[in-house]
């Protein structure tokens, strides 16, 4: 149980560091590569990031389960991967709505990445809940949990932007993270419903 | 690999040139900032003394940190240019002959008028990448009735270009501070069109990798007008060559390398219809030589230069937004 929520955890990190850092490039088509541009993806992930925390918070309090858990990706997923449909079309939307660049890469970011993100960002605090038994072990717990998936996210930043964008393209990537959420989903409920 | 990486620049190194030769102001770009540290300066003269001597004739005039590069400008004699520092070495953006003003220092600078050879007088021109401003001033010059519309995405480049370089905006030239992406987006959104565009985006290190894709090209060459004529100023020994020669394929067509033996750099010339024939380009130079000829450029001596042959390997992977790894390539 352990061993599988803190495989799910790194899974988490790794896809929102990867996501993030394929946003500058998702945008950059239409709003550039100024500076403003990754302030605008830096601010809306950590805005996701921190409600997604919040609501992982609120939401472990009832009745948390494995299955529930599991949900998180699923849902994830399902949030992640219009990103290679709809994306473009949104961009142009919004390339003509606001004139000034930094808007226009404002509020691309946050149609494009807040839904995923923030649910992404739930992932963390339910895992928390779900491992930990006592008070004293909890710290422990929260360590190891925040040391997996920051080092998922490690992982997830340099494999995109050092290799990934060499082999594929953003879409197929896009893609790639979609199935990874999903297969680590399928996985938690698989092992959920053996386990009832 | 590593030592031309650290090189990089508007202005390439020339293949075989000696990085050390007095002739060449980009080899000695590296010098100011060794004198900079001084920790350094000792290191140097601990390795001998000779390596000092000349160190002492450059001199670093502006230094300034902005948001997107470090801006040098160094003085060398009575020749002042712009450098954009990365690591240990800086290559030329621009260069200023304060004698005279008007001659073009850089190589790339005079291949880049090529695109002069390809039509009429052009009456609007886009530049994307400003630097000291040698192009749009020199092209405003030339062709007085024309307007100008340069794309500069660093604030600090344009007061660096205005203070040092002599560079000036008018009526007819007007510095738009953005992304070229941006830009290009909203004048094809707006229905501008020009007769001539040159692509001269650099930053440390290269072009960057979102001025570099099929769809950015294709914005670009909606812009150009029926006989329209884009020069885009490349680097001639890149890991990117072939890549950056399969992308203005498939945009363009067939299109014109123009190298020179003594540069580093590799001047695309491309038609937004037909290229022209060697006899039209003849024509044209021998028009264009008297007005061409105070800024150092020998027009005449090109067109016999421009190879359209395919040089690159025919299976290479267009670069698109999708796939965009242009840097990492080059790194390869």
């Amino acid at each position: 149980m352990s061993a599988l929520v803190l495989s799910l955890a790194f899974v988490g990190g790794f896809v929102i560091m990867s996501l993030e850092l394929l946003g500058g490039r998702v945008l950059a088509p239409y709003f550039g590569s100024s500076i403003h541009v990754w302030g605008s993806i830096i601010t809306v992930f950590m805005a996701s990031l921190a409600l997604g925390y919040l609501a992982g918070g609120r939401w472990s309090l009832r009745s948390p389960s494995l299955a529930k858990f599991a949900g998180l990706f699923l849902v994830g997923a399902g949030l992640l991967y219009p990103l290679v449909y709809f994306s473009e079309a949104a961009m142009e939307w919004i390339f003509h709505t606001f004139e000034d660049p930094r808007y226009g890469s404002l509020a691309a970011s946050m149609v494009l990445f807040v839904l995923p993100t923030a649910m992404l960002g739930m992932i963390s605090p339910y895992a928390v809940r779900l491992l930990v038994r006592t008070t004293e072990e909890s710290g422990n717990i929260a360590g190891r949990l925040y040391f997996v998936s920051t080092a998922g996210s490690a992982l997830g930043t340099l494999g995109t932007s050092f290799y990934f964008v060499l082999w594929w393209e953003i879409n197929t990537i896009l893609t790639m993270l979609t199935a990874a959420l999903v297969l680590a989903g399928a996985t938690a409920l698989v092992v959920a419903r053996t386990r009832t | 690999m590593t030592a031309l990486r650290a090189n990089r620049g508007r202005d390439a190194l020339a293949p075989g040139r000696n990085a050390r030769s007095k002739r060449d102001p980009g080899a000695r770009a590296s010098r100011p900032r060794l004198l900079a540290s001084k920790r350094r300066r000792l290191a140097t003269a601990l390795l001998g003394l000779a390596l000092l001597a000349p160190l002492a004739s450059a001199e670093v005039v502006h230094r300034e940190r902005s948001l997107y590069q470090t801006i040098l400008v160094v003085k060398q004699g009575r020749t002042l240019c712009l450098q954009f520092s990365l690591r240990r070495a800086q290559r030329n953006q621009s260069c200023l002959d304060e004698r005279r003003p008007e001659r073009m220092v850089l190589d790339y600078t005079r291949m880049m008028m090529a695109a002069l050879l390809f039509g009429p007088a052009p009456q609007r021109i886009l530049v994307v990448g400003l630097g000291g401003g040698t192009l749009p001033m020199a092209l405003t010059a030339i062709y007085p009735e024309a307007q100008l519309d340069a794309v500069e995405i660093d604030p600090a480049v344009v007061q660096v270009a205005k203070r040092h370089f002599g560079f000036a905006e008018s009526e007819r030239l007007k510095v738009h501070v953005e992304d070229a992406r941006v830009f290009t987006r909203r004048a094809v959104a707006a229905g501008r069109s020009y007769d001539l565009i040159m692509l001269d985006a650099f930053g440390a290190d290269y072009i960057p990798e979102h001025l570099m894709t099929r769809e950015y090209l294709a914005d670009t060459r909606a812009l150009l007008t029926g006989d329209g004529a884009l020069a885009a100023n490349t680097f001639a020994i890149s890991q990117l060559y072939d890549a950056e020669s399969a992308t203005y394929f498939d945009v363009f067509g067939p299109f014109f390398n123009l190298k020179l033996p003594s540069s580093g750099n590799r001047v695309i010339l491309a038609a937004k219809t037909q290229l022209p024939s060697l006899m039209t380009l003849n024509a044209r130079a021998a028009a264009l030589d008297k007005s061409l000829a105070p800024y150092g450029i020998k027009i005449r001596s090109y067109p016999r230069r421009l190879k359209s042959e395919v040089d690159w390997a025919a299976d290479t992977r267009v670069l698109t937004d999708q796939y965009a790894p242009a840097n990492l390539l080059q790194a390869q």
